[in-house]
């Protein structure tokens, strides 16, 4: 009978080490588990803070005895290597596990669980989870803001128009596939602002006009982000390439105007679009709180496109600019046809990023007085008849940008990926 | 003749352009301030500012001059902007490193980390840590404290204050501390180059940083006493607690989503650093017989760090700058206190956004132009 | 005690499912200079990194100068220091300048004073006819020169066995005889060397044996005479007759 080392576990005895190890590796998540989820102590017979510790002992026993090294079986090889390489690693595995297992019932139960959807006022929020009747009831506000409830029919009409319109693209066929560039630049622009100008502002043809003021929620932040994006994009472009420029008075303007804007907090240069801008313009002409709003945000944002732009045309080899020249192109048809196509493919990683930055950046248009979805969510807040329930709408404004900040995400990876292929 | 025409036309006319815009700008500001009879200078800055500041790092109160607000404003912007920085770069290194690992479960749960944070709007975190978190903690007569002197109240974090005897002495120390090491480090790079041996200076210089100032404990008659916070009654059903330093919840909820927030960036950078360094460094290193530790020293991380150094000062940048979303929770930064109360109280609205972002710009370029020379400074030589 | 400075027995690897090894017996004997040959993906580099446990091998047996290479070798390190490589892509150390490359072993894991460590770095660098490019940067340096450099900086670790994964293959072709020169130099000195390379001017001119490898097994292996007159299987002479 071989004497078994403990301390050292080897290949002769596999069998041994290996069941031992995992019974213990398994009593020790058992008990966490029964801790968390149906709160039974299995181990009530002993003291505290022993109980408390046990499972990690354990579980640092059980690992160490099934590191064994080169046993055989592949499967067990890989976990080894994988999570089980030294003690060091041990611990932090089982921390992770029982973290997990520990946080997954309370999650569960608030989500869930505990949590009330039906009826429609305080009362009916009885359980200690989540409320989110005071969701169901605010919802329309958080989408559309004050905008009159009778008239939302024109929000959204307009957006599923945009959404229709944007995908053109795919069923263009091949004669009018050389206007695309020109429909998405100017064409599909100017549709949306017409749209959003008679539709949702109203005020002509027999629509009731709505005041920006009253504009808010959800889609106030789609609005916002739409436009200065199409903004924020050419202007960026063009400071990009005067940046580079040969004209010392061009350059110059440029890097004052990037550097300017980029040094400066986007709090201030909306504190600047509603204080300073009356300021600037003659007494009677009158500019709307939103569009001055989106004029601050584009220059803003403008300039860390330009920056980011600046990059990819860095980037590009100075062959791509001799090659051009040799052909006879001048600056702009180089630029054009040349130059941008391909600076631009290098850098959508980061302008997928500015984009994303800009849409998480609406929010603070509140400052204006303008109420995005954060901002109606603090208003309803507020709200004698619901308070208290804040958690509840930050959990799910959080859920709302987090899925389309992951999908803006994901599909700019994808569009990295498809166009690194076609080099 | 004609190229130099060619060449001076497009300057000129932008030239131009921009001059008549600034022009129009200037004339109407002229004529609306004209019209409401509001002046344009500099001189209030040396009124009396009449309101008072929650929180301040200074002496200050409502018989200050605006100047002074403007100072306490600045003060507690960078507060908060160095604090942050600290925690996120610790917590940013570690994730970063985290996502690097071997352990499917660490990595994981790195990337998990940074995905959750990253995408969710910082605003919206400051305001769940503090409407929401924060708000759950108890009252200040209900608290248990933690290691029987902190107290994690809803009025903020109650710590002790230190009450030093003869500081100075413990400061000296710390010098002498300090000096000792540098001339060990000296001492010991000479060593090297002449005899080839080598000393732990690191344990030495941990050891002469501990001990150094101990003996000052001992001997230099330093004692340190604590005033540890009291619960304290002003009325009836409102506690709080006197004696202690308190960092008010503002603060806290503020640097914290700041620190999670730009950690995750950094987090990235940090990873981008290590992976850019191709994988036959490390196997070059090791051929030539370099301990783990040795290679990791002397030419991952050399390398790494020159990848790594530029965008997180980036984010430094951007921690500071986001600072100035404490106005959503009336934490008094610069950009409250000065843009937002002075500038509500004198209607010098030109001059005082003009002055808050002329401090962040000036801000900004001084941490680029430190970038500029750091880079020209390490940058690999190349043909 | 054998006399052999490396031995391998039965050695197998895989990576996940793909055997890259199958069964190599290898047995390398002081001052020996051996070629190993074959089609890409035979296995040759990683035979050689297994040599200095840059890889694994999970069955088997390997003893490098008289140390068996085992997961517990806490010594791994003064193994690879009597062990030399030379990479394909040069792997110099970019923000070192070249004397640097040379000394950073010597001084850290020999613990040799800067100033021998810098004789010792000098006289290699004069080896391998460099040494006027001491004070400059990879960067700075064409292709055959990084790689003379990282002859040099191999050698300052004064190793008894140097290895080479295929050092000319990245390189242009008027800068590979530079390069061979040197590793010729290296042989004429006595090193033991184990080349994996496509270079069979090379491997006539310098080589005891020539070892030709396919699919993770080594095939043939012959005195080099004897190879290049006599390849006694199939597949070597297909191979032979494809680059020669």
């Amino acid at each position: 009978m071989n004497k078994l080392n403990f301390l050292k576990p080897n290949k002769e005895n596999l069998s041994t080490y290996l069941y031992t190890g995992s019974f213990l590796f398994l009593i020790a998540v058992i008990d966490v588990f029964l801790g968390a989820f149906f709160e039974v102590n299995i181990t009530f017979f002993l003291p505290g803070f022993i109980g408390f510790i046990l499972p990690l002992i354990l579980g640092i026993a059980g690992l160490r005895l099934i590191r064994i090294e080169y046993s055989g079986i592949p499967k067990l090889d890989l976990l080894n290597k994988n999570i089980n390489t030294n003690n060091f690693n041990a611990i932090l595995t089982l921390l992770i596990i029982f973290i997990i297992i520990k946080s997954i019932p309370p999650i569960l139960s608030w989500f869930f669980i505990d949590a009330n959807i039906a009826g429609d006022s305080k009362e009916a929020c009885t359980g200690s989870g989540a409320c989110w009747t005071y969701i169901k009831i605010w919802l329309r506000r958080f989408i559309y803001g004050m905008y009159p409830n009778e008239l939302q029919w024109r929000i959204n009409i307009s957006f599923v128009l945009l959404i229709a319109l944007a995908f053109v693209g795919y069923f263009a066929t091949e004669k009018l596939k050389k206007f695309l560039t020109l429909y998405y630049v100017v064409i599909y622009p100017v549709i949306a602002f017409i749209l959003i100008y008679y539709l949702i502002s109203g005020g002509a043809f027999g629509l009731e006009w709505v005041e920006t003021g009253a504009w808010g929620g959800l889609s106030l932040t789609f609005i916002v982000s739409f436009f200065c994006l199409i903004f924020c994009f050419p202007l960026g472009m063009f400071l990009a390439l005067g940046r580079r420029s040969g004209f010392p008075t061009i350059r110059y303007i440029s890097v004052g105007f990037i550097e300017f804007w980029r040094g400066v907090p986007l709090i201030t240069v909306l504190f600047m679009s509603s204080v300073m801008f009356p300021m600037f313009l003659p007494e009677d002409f009158f500019m709307d709180k939103l569009v001055r709003v989106i004029i601050a945000i584009s220059l803003f944002e403008a300039a860390y496109v330009a920056e980011v732009i600046r990059g990819g045309l860095q980037a590009l080899p100075r062959g791509q600019y001799d090659a051009a020249k040799s052909l006879g192109m001048g600056y702009w048809k180089m630029h054009i046809f040349v130059i941008l196509p391909q600076a631009l493919k290098l850098v959508i990683p980061g302008i997928a990023n500015t984009f994303l930055a800009l849409v998480k950046d609406t929010p603070l248009i509140f400052v204006v007085g303008l109420l995005e979805i954060v901002g109606m969510l603090n208003l309803a807040k507020t709200n004698p008849k619901w308070l208290g329930f804040a958690m509840e709408g930050y959990v799910f404004a959080a859920i709302i940008f987090w899925i389309i900040c992951y999908a803006m995400s994901r599909y700019s990876y994808n569009l990295e990926l498809k166009y690194k292929t076609d080099r | 003749m004609k190229t130099k025409v060619k060449k001076i036309i497009p300057q000129l006319l932008t030239l131009l352009v921009v001059v008549l815009i600034f022009g129009f700008f200037t004339y109407n500001a002229q004529i609306n301030m004209d019209n409401r009879g509001i002046e344009f200078g500099f001189g209030f800055l040396s009124q009396e500012s009449s309101f008072d500041v929650q929180f301040s790092l200074i002496e200050y109160d409502g018989s200050h001059s605006y100047a002074r607000a403007y100072l306490v404003g600045l003060l507690n912007t960078l507060l908060v902007a160095f604090i942050g920085i600290i925690i996120a770069t610790i917590l940013g290194v570690i994730v970063g490193i985290a996502r690097l690992s071997p352990n499917y479960l660490i990595e994981r749960s790195a990337a998990f980390y940074v995905e959750f944070f990253r995408n969710i709007p910082l605003l919206l975190q400051i305001f769940f840590w503090y409407f929401a978190a924060l708000r759950a903690l108890p009252l200040p007569q209900d608290t248990e404290p933690m290691f029987g002197v902190f107290f994690l109240t809803i009025k903020g974090l109650f710590v002790p204050r230190f009450i030093w005897e003869n500081l100075d002495i413990l400061f000296y120390s710390i010098l002498a501390a300090v000096i000792s090491i540098a001339v060990i480090r000296n001492y010991a790079r000479k060593l090297q180059e002449n005899e080839g041996k080598q000393l732990p200076v690191f344990s030495i210089s941990i050891g002469l940083f501990v001990i150094l100032p101990i003996i000052a404990f001992l001997i230099g008659g330093v004692s340190l006493s604590f005033e540890v916070p009291v619960l304290k009654q002003i009325a009836t059903t409102s506690f709080i607690y006197e004696g202690g330093l308190g960092l008010p919840p503002e603060l806290i909820a503020l640097t914290l989503a700041l620190a999670l927030y730009t950690a995750t960036f950094i987090a990235e950078c940090v990873r981008a650093g290590i992976q850019g360094i191709s994988k036959g460094q490390k196997e070059a290193a090791a051929s030539i017989g370099l301990t783990p530790n040795q290679v990791l020293k002397l030419v991952i991380m050399p390398q790494a760090l020159r990848i790594i150094i530029p965008p997180t000062t980036n984010q430094y940048l951007n921690l500071t700058k986001n600072s100035s979303l404490a106005a959503a929770i009336a934490y008094p930064d610069l950009v409250l206190v000065f843009a937002g109360t002075a500038l509500m109280q004198t209607g010098r609205a030109i001059e005082i956004v003009s002055i808050t972002m002329l401090t962040y710009l000036s801000i900004s370029l001084t941490i680029s132009l430190f970038m500029n020379w750091y880079n020209k400074k390490i940058a690999i030589k190349e043909k | 005690m054998s006399d052999k400075i490396i031995e391998m027995k039965n050695v197998n690897k895989w990576f996940g499912d793909f055997q890259v090894l199958k069964d190599i017996n290898l047995a390398v004997g002081q001052k020996q200079k051996i070629v190993v040959c074959g089609p890409s993906g035979s296995g040759k580099s990683t035979l050689i990194r297994c040599i200095n446990r840059l890889e694994e091998h999970q069955e088997g047996n390997i003893v490098v100068d008289g140390n068996e290479l085992t997961e517990d070798t806490k010594d791994i390190e003064k193994i690879r220091a009597e062990v030399g490589m030379v990479f394909q892509q040069f792997n110099l150390f970019p923000h070192l300048s070249i004397l640097d490359n040379c000394t950073l072993a010597p001084i850290w894991v020999k613990k040799m004073p800067k100033k021998e460590a810098e004789e010792l770095a000098m006289q290699q660098l004069k080896q391998v006819q460099i040494v006027d490019q001491a004070s400059k940067f990879p960067g700075q340096l064409s292709g055959g020169q990084q790689q003379r450099c990282a002859i040099a900086r191999a050698l300052c670790m004064e190793p008894k066995i140097m290895l080479f994964d295929e050092p000319t293959s990245a390189l242009d072709p008027e800068m590979i005889k530079e390069v061979l020169d040197a590793m010729v130099n290296l042989a004429k000195q006595g090193m033991t060397m184990i080349v994996v390379t496509h270079e069979m001017g090379f491997a006539k001119e310098v080589a005891d044996e020539v070892i030709f490898m396919d699919e993770g097994m080594i095939v043939e292996r012959a005195q080099t005479k004897e190879f290049f007159a006599n390849p006694k299987s199939d597949r070597t002479k297909l191979f032979l007759s494809q680059i020669l």
